[in-house]
């Protein structure tokens, strides 16, 4: 295979701001002091005077953001999504949740290719967590072009969205010439008639590659992008378990209250599908390098495609 | 407007809380009724704001970070004309806009949600940084509890605005010295409270909650501060105004019965005619 770029998609959310930055002059960007690593450093350098940095101090970002956004201006909150989703939960929830303020969070270092920090860094139940909020946007995107394009849209829109980023580099396979983003659509990447398995974040490029291996044993899976998770597709999902009889999900999250959980919740109501949610199966994360802890905890492209071929027995 | 005026619309502003915690049959009427002569001074001389014109971006701002005492801020926005004060009586009740807890989204006049304690000053920092992020010239208050001020957050708040030097930030204390479970003294000690904001940047005032002499001048000073927010401590009275709930932590979150509300409208009203003969 030949080689394929890799970008961290933090390093995404940061480039976008920087030319968000340029054309929305309402657009602040917030940090707990954590600027390096979730790259809104790089905005910072391009416009200092609309970078502020609230320190160390979560709860209170998001409250300066509800405020910001109550003023007419877009507020990127960032920090990591454990201290985003995780510390932040009720502030998020009250103060921007509850009067639906256009405040945009910006989590970076989710799931467990955080890496060598280990389990108190590595937040595996942000997406569960916001999923709660009525109103709120979940877009996880799964490589530095739709990051990119994520951002922006998120930016064109009014009201609360979380935005889960990635430290891991994660392969680049989106085209960036012809790709469009839709809030609120999946996207079929590759068609089957097995199974489908549906990704999200940089399980979307394992499972393409599983995909591949699934083929060379005669496994014809379909694979479906969602970047939105909130609003999820459902017409999609329907659509393709009606086709396949067979789902699995893939995610760089717990197996509780994530994607798995979002496309249970509308295939029970809507297409009675049989379902395997592939995660983290309710453990903390550990301390080592990210891809030694994908292949560990089963969400390399091999992993996927041990459990997928499992699955479909 | 005059002190007496001031002190007819306030006692005004006390029937209106009571009014509308007696028809809830729930809320918080001690804190509402500290607070009364605060909430008349900011909406009647203080802050530049218009009730027929509650979205102006040029307004001040707000933000009610002790939430519960909302029967208090609600009963001031009718009196000012935001809304119709017969609406006092709908508070809490299903399909009312008058939720327990303010909520920008319905209620005019209200410029923030708050009433999970700790999190409306963060707002109001935030407004007020938005404020001079593009220069505008509108002031931002806030009003928060004495136990309030137990949570963390507001220290996080407190620290930015200091560093960032807010100076079109006014943070006003409730000292009424009372929380649910008692005294602030017994439960967990806030004080001192001015120190705490010194330490953070503020400058800071004491005064009477209950006197608009006091409050005037206050509010005077607060205002021709520069280069740091301020910090308000407002010596106030819980219950203030109705005999038998001052002082009384157990009127902080409890609403009075036919008999009591009875009473209370007897408190106020010669309060009222005793402002009359002035």
């Amino acid at each position: 295979m030949s080689e394929i770029k890799k970008i961290a998609t933090r390093e995404s959310y940061g480039n976008a701001l920087v030319e968000l930055g340029k054309e929305m002059e309402n657009l602040v960007v917030l940090d707990a002091d954590l600027a390096g690593a979730t790259k809104t450093a790089t905005f910072k350098k391009a416009f200092p005077e609309r970078h502020i940095d609230c320190g160390i101090a979560e709860g209170n970002m998001m409250g300066i953001a509800a405020g910001l956004a109550a003023t007419g201006k877009v507020p990127f909150a960032s920090s990591f999504a454990m201290f985003a989703a995780g510390r932040a939960f009720e502030q998020i929830r009250n103060s921007i949740g509850y009067p639906h303020l256009n405040v945009k969070i910006g989590a970076t270092h989710a799931g467990i290719s955080v890496g060598e920090d280990g389990a108190t860094h590595q937040c595996n139940e942000d997406i569960a967590l916001m999923r709660t909020i009525p109103g709120m946007t979940i877009i996880n995107p799964a490589d530095d072009v739709e990051a990119r394009a994520a951002v922006k849209a998120a930016a064109k829109f009014d009201g609360p969205c979380y935005l889960r980023f990635g430290r891991f580099a994660t392969a680049v396979f989106n085209d960036e010439n012809t790709y469009k983003f839709k809030l609120g659509k999946g996207i079929v990447l590759k068609e089957g008639k097995d199974v489908t398995i549906v990704a999200t974040g940089l399980e979307v490029y394992q499972s393409l590659e599983a995909a591949k291996m699934l083929a060379d044993d005669g496994i014809d899976a379909e694979v479906i992008n969602i970047h939105t998770i909130k609003p999820l597709d459902e017409d999609l999902i329907v659509k393709s378990a009606s086709k396949t009889g067979k789902v699995v999900t893939v995610e760089e999250h717990s197996v509780i209250g994530g994607l798995g959980s979002a496309v249970c919740d509308c295939l029970s109501a809507k297409c009675p599908t049989k379902v395997l949610k592939h995660g983290v199966y309710d453990v903390y994360g550990e301390s080592g390098p990210a891809a030694g802890l994908l292949e560990k905890y089963g969400l390399d492209a091999k992993g996927i495609y041990e459990k997928v071929k499992e699955f479909v027995k | 407007m005059d002190n007496l005026e001031l002190a007819k619309i306030a006692n005004e502003v006390r029937k209106g809380i009571i009014e509308a915690v007696h028809s809830a049959k729930s809320g918080h009427p001690g804190g509402s009724l500290s607070a009364a002569d605060i909430f008349t001074f900011l909406y009647f001389e203080e802050m530049n704001v218009d009730a027929k014109n509650p979205k102006d971006p040029k307004r001040d701002r707000f933000v009610l970070s002790k939430g519960h005492v909302a029967p208090g801020l609600y009963a001031t926005l009718a009196e000012k004309g935001y809304f119709p004060k017969e609406d006092l009586k709908t508070l809490r009740k299903i399909g009312s806009y008058l939720q327990g807890h303010p909520d920008m989204k319905k209620i005019p006049g209200v410029d923030m949600s708050s009433g999970s304690l700790g999190q409306g000053i963060s707002a109001a920092v935030g407004m007020a940084l938005s404020a001079k992020l593009s220069n505008d010239s509108y002031r931002v208050f806030t009003l928060v509890g004495d136990g309030e001020i137990q949570e963390g957050q507001v220290w996080e708040a407190a620290m930015f605005a200091g560093h960032k030097n807010l100076d079109n930030l006014v943070v006003i204390v409730d000292n009424n010295g009372l929380q649910i479970d008692g005294d602030i003294k017994d439960v967990c000690s806030p004080y001192p409270i001015d120190k705490k904001f010194e330490a953070f940047n503020f400058h800071v005032i004491e005064m009477d909650a209950h006197d608009f002499d006091s409050i005037r001048a206050a509010f005077t000073e607060a205002r021709n501060v520069k280069g740091q927010p301020v910090a308000i401590i407002a010596k106030s009275v819980k219950g203030k105004g109705v005999s038998f709930m001052e002082n009384q932590a157990s009127w902080h979150g409890s609403a009075p019965n036919d008999e009591q509300y009875e009473i209370a409208m007897e408190d106020l009203k010669k309060r009222g005619e005793a402002l009359c003969q002035k």
